[in-house]
């Protein structure tokens, strides 16, 4: 199994060789990055290129280790109890299965995605240690020991909102998605919108590059946010020409709004361009 | 080998674990990569480097073991940006390529010192020189095709050495105590309450109302225990303070999760009677410290942060603020704010030792009743605990 890349995602190469280690040494790969450079869509990618299943947990602020593994629905067992019910005497069928049960069980290896494990409890790496090590578990209700069948290729992706432990972290490969250059932007621009005037994307990506050099500026546009403005700048025609005029009228890329996403920063921004024309 | 070079990246102060160096053999073992400097360079840094901000340092210490980086020559001679303007940039044929002397490392750093040493001037689209666009081995934008790149953008792609490269400067931080463990010692700050929906099964009530109805069901409700600890946070902002603040506020924000309500005010040296929320803005909107006194309930816990040293008429004088005339002294005020909120604390980045030294810090320190805690790990743990008594 090796993966290089597809037709919808373009990797550099630095990123296939870490997955290419995660995959060959069976090791989770952890990858950060800039909201927007394609994180998530790395596992898919991956799973859809090996010919895997992918199984995705979400995690939220209130998501504990355990739901990935089971949960037992004492309220329902409950509930049934009250009214007679004959499936009652089975513990088993209260437990519904997380999504690293559902991966360990799978008759096919398979790829898992954790997904922004920063924004879970503290503690929440630490818990999952020994099951992403070993990939077993033990399911104290039924005394059932869960093993997985092949390791699954595990992704988690974090926004560094919250430092992971160390002893987690030794557990990993890591991978740091850098925001493409102009050269392999072009790339991925391509990727997505095959046929576009070779002379609307350069426009567009210099519009967009030089947006990114403003200092300051809360949250910088992103891969997944200039794919979102080509399409809307595709969408409602416009001409390359509008793009390039430098002149005090349309200083202002049009459909702005699809690349600043912080009124903070469309002031920001707006004031520099004032800013610019006092000057001129 | 590999253990001098596992050793050099502990000795750089890089975080790198035994563990982590055998997964690497381990990888090498299983050939996940074929023999080149630059696969090895990515795979080593998957495996021993877990965190981005260690990413230069790490580029540094691989580049001096495996090539011996700040030895080169040149490397403290700047070099004036006019010279590597591009100016022309002339495009050989191949054969022309083909037809260029290629010099051997060690002969090229010697040349390159060499030219250092005799060039004084702008130089642009010739053969020998450091400059741009000319075939000559240094300079940037040209084609010489085993050449050193000073300055400049890659084009070619065949620089030996780029000296620009360490793409991940900015990243390195150097924070001093790890945001991990700081957050550890504010959960000490967290209580849980009860409020809003009755969500969440009282198994408790549920088990005795049962009993009571003799068996039959009776489901019993409470809502979920929430976090009901309510912060509020002056911050010194502007002079000396600025790093300080920076990582301050990026803790607290990013443990927003932890407390119900953060509010933060800027305030600069000391409190007075205005405040502000937007440090941009500081001088247009400012908001009245008696507003925010009477805003904020006496349930609030109140956290300053600051280095506390200024010149003590700042504190004890009207009209002693730097900024403006205040018709209050500083000190004033902070009584005010301390009486309003009795759970209060004040963070400060100086080392504990230099505090009775300085004049207005051991007067805050006195004002404050002695609350005041120093900016490390134990200093949060002690302000923590005082706070959630």
């Amino acid at each position: 199994m090796r993966f290089s890349g597809s037709d919808t995602y373009v990797a550099t190469r630095d990123l296939t060789l870490a997955v290419n280690a995660a995959i060959t040494l069976q090791r989770p790969l952890l990858i950060k990055g800039e909201p927007g450079t394609g994180k998530t869509m790395l596992a898919e990618e991956v799973a859809a290129s090996l010919g895997l299943p992918l199984f995705e947990w979400h995690v939220k602020s209130t998501t504990k280790a355990q739901q990935g593994l089971y949960e037992y629905d004492a309220v329902s067992r409950l509930r049934d109890s009250q009214l007679g019910e004959a499936k009652v005497a089975d513990i088993g069928s209260y437990i519904v299965k997380g999504v690293l049960w559902q991966a360990f069980e799978c008759e096919t290896p398979s790829v898992v995605l954790i997904d922004e494990i920063d924004k879970a409890d503290i503690e929440f790496p630490n818990d999952l240690l020994r099951e992403l090590d070993r990939m077993e578990f033990f399911v104290y209700e039924t005394r059932q020991q869960v093993r997985a069948r092949h390791r699954p290729v595990l992704f988690i992706t974090s926004n560094n909102e919250k430092e992971l432990p160390d002893a987690f972290l030794r557990r990993c490969f890591f991978h740091y998605i850098r925001f493409p250059d102009k050269e392999t932007m072009t790339r991925i621009v391509n990727v997505h919108f095959p046929g576009l005037k070779p002379t609307l994307l350069r426009e567009a990506l210099e519009v967009f590059f030089e947006l990114r050099e403003i200092p300051g500026l809360k949250k910088k546009p992103s891969t997944s946010e200039l794919l979102d403005w080509l399409k809307l700048l595709l969408a409602e025609d416009i001409p390359p020409e509008v793009l390039r005029s430098k002149d005090q009228k349309s200083a202002i890329p049009p459909l702005h709004g699809a690349l600043l996403k912080n009124e903070q920063d469309v002031h920001l921004f707006e004031r520099l361009i004032f800013m610019a024309r006092q000057n001129r | 080998m590999l253990i001098d070079f596992f050793l050099h990246l502990k000795a750089s102060r890089l975080p790198v674990s035994i563990k982590e160096f055998l997964t690497l053999l381990e990888a090498l073992q299983q050939h996940v990569i074929e023999q080149s400097i630059d696969d090895f360079y990515v795979l080593s840094r998957a495996t021993l480097v877990k965190d981005e901000t260690h990413f230069d340092k790490f580029d540094r210490a691989f580049g001096e073991y495996f090539k011996g980086v700040e030895a080169l020559p040149g490397m403290d001679v700047l070099i004036p940006e006019a010279w590597l303007r591009q100016a022309v940039k002339r495009h050989l044929s191949d054969a022309e390529r083909a037809r260029l002397e290629k010099l051997g490392w060690d002969k090229l750093m010697e040349t390159f010192k060499q030219r250092l040493a005799e060039q004084k001037e702008r130089h642009s689209g010739g053969n020998k020189w450091i400059g741009s666009g000319g075939s000559s081995p240094f300079g940037h934008g040209g084609t010489h095709p085993e050449g050193i790149r000073v300055g400049g953008r890659s084009e070619n792609r065949s620089a030996v050495k780029v000296w620009e490269k360490r793409e991940y400067r900015n990243l390195d931080d150097s924070v001093e105590i790890g945001t991990r463990n700081i957050k550890v010692a504010l959960r000490r700050l967290r209580r849980f309450a009860r409020q809003g929906a009755p969500d969440e099964l009282d198994l408790e009530g549920t088990i005795t109302g049962t009993a009571r109805n003799a068996g039959w069901l009776d489901l019993h409700m409470r809502p979920e225990r929430h976090n009901a600890v309510k912060v509020l946070l002056f911050l010194d902002i502007g002079g000396s303070m600025d790093d300080h603040i920076r990582v301050c506020e990026e803790l607290f924000s990013a443990c927003r999760s932890e407390f119900k309500h953060l509010e933060h005010y800027y305030f600069h040296n000391c409190v007075y009677d205005r405040l502000w929320k937007d440090n941009r803005r500081r001088h247009s909107e400012r908001i009245a410290t008696q507003d925010v006194l009477h805003k904020y309930g006496n349930d609030y816990k109140l956290i300053f942060v600051g280095d506390a040293s200024m010149s003590p008429y700042e504190l004890l004088q009207p009209n002693g603020c730097l900024e403006y005339h205040n018709a209050e002294p500083g000190a004033t005020w902070l009584r005010r704010l301390a009486d309003t909120w009795p759970h209060a604390i004040w963070l400060n980045p100086e080392s504990e030792q230099s505090w009775p030294y300085r004049q207005s810090t051991s007067l805050i320190y006195h004002l404050m009743g002695g609350r005041m805690f120093p900016l490390t790990l134990d200093g949060l743990e002690r302000g923590m605990r005082l706070l959630s008594k």
